[in-house]
């Protein structure tokens, strides 16, 4: 209980963190991944992709000018919105997936946020040295090396938000031209603001919030903590193994010096063998693997200890596991004292059961729901992708009148047709219409039925169907028929369905 | 080993009675001490500043006649003003030569650029001046005898040409000498009761309805002595008079016995002000937004 006296502090000061270097699997792993995210982010906008000529060379390209998407061989219309909402939703799906079976696997490798503070971290370890050093050089009074250091780190550091905030504009405009644009001052005003902006986040996230975006300002992982279940592999310390902790190393040494006499002093009144090196007899039975030796602690980048148990600021980098595991090598005592588990592992482990594997716990029926919902979307998509077609109509029906009664009794329908030609030369659509009524079809400003659309646009146009007068479409309520529009080059075909509406004579 | 050592660090902390709280408890829950992170509190201060700073800058603090104006003199009017005034340079190319042009070469296969302008500029003059009366589908309003601009029977004629003269000076209006007019006879004093019986069937014989055979005969002889001279011989109309076709399928103020009646006894009146600010003071259209909807009420379907 905190004293009454003393007012209580409603805020505090961000305790700094230096984390210490690291080396081992999981920092390998992370290393592969963050020289592969970053690699796609900044090299993406300059692979080029010939799609012939009047249309963009870059193989990823937001068009927002054009309302265009292109991804490789892969070109997104504003009408196939669609796939962007499944990829969406695979994204979503994806992320409860990886949270239900692996917590915040999501946090620990892959958020922009984690591998850009990494980032900067390795640019700090390089230019101020390690933890030790760091510490050094922040308790340090301001000299001329601590100020050389400093604005050393800095100017590294702008050097990557502004390639970060810069490669971000290359995706929305060719990037080549964009550049040159961008250094003459050029560009267009939002370019040098939207890199302003990220040039300014990437900098001050990456360098100065760090932890604090992940505890505080995030939302993701308090969503997540809903998401994950018993059976959620996460990072945690068996403390049934490692406690009570000691710094028990130079005990042991002592205890196995103690041993070595034994030998010499021959057989023991205790009645123990010599060199019985039990825990009880070496008289570090009292103690667990823990060492204390806080390496856990200190090459945690968002400056907690593990040992506390499973807490809100922890990401699961999996960098203390690696810290661990190092020194169970070196004092000879088994890995994983900190480890990948579940929560099912701890009451499972206490009771002396085998440790359960991890594949146990990620295949299960949550998941496998997850995978399924995740792969159906993924699967609809890439269907929807091959069979969608390079023409596309809608029809509109106008409703306002319903119908216009002609002055020879016929009754007329106005039906707005959006006919989207997606090949990349200009077209000759025909308009049909499929009916058992002796419908008469008239296009707004053409002769006859055809009507020319240019390459890759978009062509609005108003039809006028017909029914003469006393047949069975003009006198009655609602007629159903079909209009076809068909390419006549390559006699691709695409239909839509609608209603005309007749004079109700009931 | 001892039980309480297995215990999970937290909860023994908890249990030492060591965790940081605020003292404060309710029905047995503490509350944990977690202080919000300082920046946060910068933060705020932050935009206490910038919210200062925005409201000197920018118009602001409401005061009887207005707001404060803020120091950068920004306005959301001036900045709309100034749109339209961009927008207007814009156009000023092609305004003037949907001006020049003939009207007929408005179409999309001559001049697709001035077509489209005209359409969609059309189609926004229509809503703001235009549908009030004939509604915002052009369908026009057949009880108070607003046209229906959709269909292909036309009172004043259907090419371009001549709904841009409808359009520019009205019908039967008293503010532009050109408006189109003409005036039918209210019959309701010179005829009888049976010869306008008679000839309301006649008419509806000659437009193809249900009517009363027996009286056709006279019907037709009083419409060759009173009608004919507008609506023609065989009741076909002219444009020329605005003299509306009587035997097609499409009436002005309805084709029933009853409304035809009340057309012969009382006659009608429909009037249409001028748009043209050129040709009348009281239009209110320039010369390429006239055209702009004349083209525009000529795409609709009924165009000739």
């Amino acid at each position: 209980m905190s004293t009454t006296e003393e007012p209580q502090k409603l805020y505090v000061s961000r305790e700094p963190v230096f984390p210490k270097r690291v080396s081992g699997t999981f920092r390998n792993l992370k290393w592969i991944i963050l020289i592969v995210t970053l690699g796609i982010y900044y090299v993406t906008p300059w692979i080029r992709w010939d799609r012939g000529p009047n249309l963009p060379d870059q193989a990823v390209l937001l068009d927002l000018a054009n309302r265009r998407f292109f991804f490789f061989w892969i070109e997104i219309w504003p009408h196939e919105f669609y796939f962007v909402a499944g990829l969406l939703i695979m994204a979503g799906l994806g992320l409860f997936l990886f949270t239900s079976a692996l917590g915040r696997v999501w946090c620990g490798y892959a958020c922009p946020q984690t591998v850009w503070t990494d980032l900067f971290f390795t640019v700090e370890r390089w230019i101020e040295g390690d933890r030790n050093a760091r510490l050094r050089l922040w308790r340090s009074d301001w000299d001329v090396r601590k100020l050389r250091l400093r604005v050393t780190k800095y100017a590294a550091w702008l050097a990557i938000a502004v390639a970060t905030g810069g490669a971000w504009v290359f995706y929305f405009a060719d990037a080549p031209t964009l550049l040159v644009d961008l250094v003459t001052g050029q560009a267009a005003l939002v370019a040098y603001v939207t890199i302003g902006i990220l040039t300014a986040t990437t900098f001050v996230f990456g360098g100065f919030m760090r932890e604090q975006i992940c505890i505080y300002a995030c939302p993701w992982p308090r969503i997540q903590a809903a998401m994950m279940d018993e059976d959620t592999i996460t990072v945690a310390y068996r403390d049934w193994r490692g406690e009570p902790r000691g710094k028990g190393k130079r005990r042991r040494e002592k205890a196995e010096s103690a041993i070595a006499t034994s030998y010499a002093a021959g057989p023991r009144v205790d009645g123990l063998e010599p060199g019985d090196t039990s825990s009880s007899r070496t008289g570090t039975d009292e103690l667990g693997d823990c060492i204390d030796c806080m390496a856990c602690v200190n090459v945690c980048p968002v400056g907690i200890d593990i040992r506390d148990g499973q807490q809100l600021e922890c990401i699961t980098c999996a960098l203390c596991i690696d810290a661990c595991d190092e020194i169970m090598d070196k004092i000879g005592k088994p890995r994983g004292l900190i480890d990948y588990m579940a929560l099912t592992d701890e009451a499972n482990e206490r009771a002396g059961n085998p440790k359960k594997p991890v594949w146990k716990h990620v295949f299960r029926l949550r998941t496998i729901i997850y995978t399924a919902l995740w792969s159906a979307v993924g699967i609809g998509l890439v269907v929807a992708l091959f069979v969608r077609s390079d023409i596309d109509m809608t029809v509109a029906p106008v409703r306002n009148p319903q119908f216009v009664t002609l002055s020879d009794g016929s009754i007329r329908n106005t039906y707005d047709v959006r006919i989207r030609n997606m090949t990349h030369q200009p077209t000759d659509f025909e308009i049909t219409l499929a009916s058992d009524q002796p419908f008469e079809v008239e296009l707004e400003g053409q002769q006859g039925n055809i009507v020319n659309v240019p390459a890759d646009s978009t062509h609005l146009q108003r039809v006028y169907v017909i029914a003469p007068p006393g047949s069975e479409a003009a006198d009655s309520n609602l007629t159903d028929f079909r209009f076809w529009v068909e390419d006549l080059s390559t006699t691709t075909r695409t239909h839509q369905d609608t209603t005309f509406f007749g004079r109700d004579l009931e | 080993m001892s039980e309480h050592k297995n215990e999970h660090p937290d909860e023994q902390k908890l249990l030492e009675g060591d965790p940081d709280t605020t003292g404060h408890v309710w029905d047995g829950i503490k509350e944990f001490n977690n202080p919000l992170p300082r920046w946060w509190l910068w933060t705020f201060y932050a935009t206490i500043i910038w919210g200062i700073g925005y409201t000197v800058l920018y118009p602001a603090w409401p005061l009887v006649n207005g707001a404060t104006p803020g120091l950068l003199g920004f306005s959301t009017r001036a900045n709309v003003a100034e749109d339209i005034q961009r927008f207007e340079e814009m156009n000023a190319d092609i305004r003037t030569r949907i001006a020049d042009v003939e009207l007929a070469a408005i179409n999309p296969n001559d001049n697709p650029d001035l077509y489209n302008y005209a359409i969609q500029g059309g189609a926004a003059i229509f809503a703001t001046w235009c549908s009030q009366c004939h509604g915002s589908g052009a369908a026009g309003v057949q009880a108070s005898g607003y046209p229906n601009l959709l269909d292909d029977d036309w009172l004043w004629g259907g090419t371009v040409d001549e709904i841009y003269l409808t359009v520019a000076h009205g019908i039967r209006n008293e503010d532009d000498m050109n408006s189109r007019y003409s005036e039918m006879t209210a019959f309701d004093d010179i005829l009888t009761d049976e010869e306008i019986t008679a000839v309301v069937q006649y008419v509806r014989n000659i437009s193809g309805q249900d009517h009363d055979g027996s009286v056709v005969d006279l019907g037709g002889q009083v419409f060759y002595d009173n009608c004919a001279s507008c609506h023609m011989d065989d009741g076909s109309g002219d444009q020329f008079l605005g003299a509306p076709n009587l035997t097609d399928a499409i009436w002005l103020y309805g084709g029933s016995e009853e409304a035809i009646e009340h057309t012969v006894r009382y006659s009608r009146f429909g009037v249409m002000p001028p748009w043209s600010a050129e040709a009348s003071d009281a239009g209110r259209l320039s010369e390429p937004e006239v055209r702009a909807v004349s083209v525009y009420v000529h795409s609709l379907g009924g165009g000739q």
